[in-house]
């Protein structure tokens, strides 16, 4: 008997490869191994055909021109080159870059490295919903401003920005928008133009496509957006990016686009019925919290704080059958608890309670009902364990007692 | 990163989970640890004056589960031991005992510090010299 297959809960992280994608691919590892720059042979010829047809598949995706995508590794290197090569190709018209406290470490440390090389960053805030305010965003522009960065929808919550909104204040500013739209695209409707996203990053592995490719949109018109290299070489993907194409990887992202375009309507009101139940049956189980926004949300996340359990504890009644993530990292390392969170103004106590569900395509309802069975036993046991819960049923106030921090 | 199965086993299992008298003179408590942090544990220990050992150890402990079996652990090893033996409890002994990882070794030292904790309390409810000296860390 087949051993049963673990749920995996952690599609935010990376989702699996649909096997579609896989059999697209394999062609191209060794029958048409082709460098797509080879010009003069089959080979290369097959290869730049294969490259040409992903690009359009992705490019139907988001309604855009093919020659407006550009291939990376994935989508911390679209982030790094969109950030980085503005900065540098509009020094002479400002050196201020606005974005949020919230967004991924591959936009947040760019954003350091933009400053250590002199530029002015703005970080917003966010609301308890995990919003930005818009009053504050327009605010925070200033003639020097030369782009704003935000992320479609955030991976830990789930929750989607105003984008819509945002577009408009850019446009009317005439600034450049940049979107880190890694857990958004193939998921839900991402469309930069009629958005007025004039860059936008994302990776295959996140829409069931291989891991190691990703994109970075490139408005090519009214105005056309030029980046900096950050990477030397060949001059591939209009000098924006050098370095030999990935090929069966691209390959296999224009499929998952292609499926994504076909099935994600359908797929977003399949999972939104899962996570709603999923959060249901949670919220059953005595002080509970759901972190972000619930009206703007991406349909398969599900951010549940379960207080006074500390989340990687929580994880280890699972018996290894359950992945999900943790807002709290309980290393010598980093105490810290999830970042994110804590901007939503999660107290640190919240934080470190925190669990990450992200469904996927291959989620099941009897997954979900076997989760909400293993996270009600686990929190119980979690609890009867739990000093503060103890302390918490009594009427002690936490906040009066004295913490030896460590 | 796996972890032990006797580490597995005091998470799932743990051993001597609960609470004594905190008014009690025999019962000395150690709460160590922030919610801020992530852990929390309260070890505590009641002594027979007659003898000066442990006769009884219980603990609750909010955190990950190594935080967990370490104080499972400790509150083992404590029982019928003399407050002096039980000073000599080291972290290191936690360590290689559960196995833990280099990145968990932070709680095999808060359910040291948890031990120490309980004992100067006990020592200082009783106007005992105090003993036990909990490390900086």
């Amino acid at each position: 008997m087949a051993e049963p297959r673990m749920i995996y809960f952690d599609n935010n992280a990376t989702t699996p490869t649909d096997p579609r994608v896989v059999e697209a691919m394999l062609p191209y590892f060794y029958e048409m191994p082709g460098n797509a720059a080879s010009r003069n042979h089959p080979f290369g010829w097959q290869a730049e055909g294969a490259v040409d047809t992903a690009r359009e598949q992705i490019a139907d995706l988001l309604k855009v021109s093919a020659k407006e995508i550009i291939f990376t590794s994935g989508a911390t290197e679209a982030d790094n080159l969109a950030l980085k090569g503005v900065y540098e190709m509009y020094a002479r018209k400002g050196n201020h870059i606005i974005t949020v406290a919230t967004e991924h470490k591959a936009v947040l440390d760019s954003c350091k490295k933009i400053e250590k090389m002199g530029g002015e960053v703005t970080y917003l805030s966010v609301g308890n919903d995990g919003l930005i305010d818009l009053a504050e965003l327009e605010a925070a522009i200033t003639d020097k401003t030369i782009l704003i960065s935000v992320m479609w929808a955030n991976n830990e919550t789930g929750v989607i920005q105003p984008m819509k909104e945002i577009g408009a204040i850019c446009e009317k500013h005439g600034v450049l928008f940049m979107s880190d739209a890694t857990q958004a695209v193939g998921k839900i409707p991402t469309y930069p133009k009629e958005i007025g996203v004039h860059l936008m990053a994302f990776t295959g592995h996140k829409m069931y496509g291989p891991k190691g490719v990703g994109c970075l949109y490139v408005n090519r018109k009214s105005p056309r957006v030029k980046v900096t290299a950050q990477m030397d070489g060949g001059g591939h993907e209009r000098g924006m990016r050098s370095g030999t194409l990935n090929v069966p990887a691209i390959v296999g992202m224009g499929k998952a686009a292609a499926i994504a375009k076909e099935e994600m309507a359908e797929e977003a009101v399949r999972l939104a019925a899962l996570r709603d139940k999923l959060e249901k049956g949670l919220c059953e189980i005595e002080e509970t919290y759901i972190n972000g926004n619930v009206e703007n949300r991406m349909p398969h996340v599900a951010n549940i704080s379960f207080k006074h359990v500390e989340g990687e504890g929580l994880m280890m009644t699972f018996n290894q059958e359950l992945a999900v993530s943790s807002g709290s990292a309980c290393t010598s390392a980093s105490l810290e608890p999830s970042y994110v969170l804590v901007a939503l103004g999660l107290g640190d106590d919240l934080a470190h309670s925190s669990i990450r569900f992200s469904l996927g395509r291959f989620s099941t309802e009897e997954e979900v009902d076997l989760t909400i069975k293993s996270l009600t036993a686990g929190v119980q046991h979690m609890r009867d364990l739990s000093p503060i819960w103890e302390m918490y049923k009594e009427g002690i106030d936490l906040e009066s007692i004295e913490w030896a921090e460590h | 990163m796996a972890y032990s199965e006797k580490l597995l086993d005091h998470f799932k299992h743990p051993k001597n989970v609960g609470t004594l008298d905190k008014a009690s003179k025999n019962v000395g408590t150690g709460l160590v640890g922030a919610p801020e942090c992530g852990d929390v544990m309260r070890l505590q220990i009641e002594v027979d004056e007659e003898t000066n050992t442990i006769k009884d150890a219980k603990f609750k402990t909010f955190g990950c589960g190594s935080a967990i079996a370490s104080s499972s652990l400790a509150t083992e090893w404590l029982k019928g031991k003399s407050i002096d033996e039980a000073l000599d409890i080291d972290n290191m002994a936690i360590v290689e005992e559960l196995a833990l990882p280099p990145v968990k070794i932070h709680c095999s030292v808060l359910a040291e510090d948890a031990i120490k904790g309980a004992i100067k309390d006990y020592q200082e409810k009783n106007g005992l010299e105090v003993t036990a000296e909990i490390k900086a860390h």
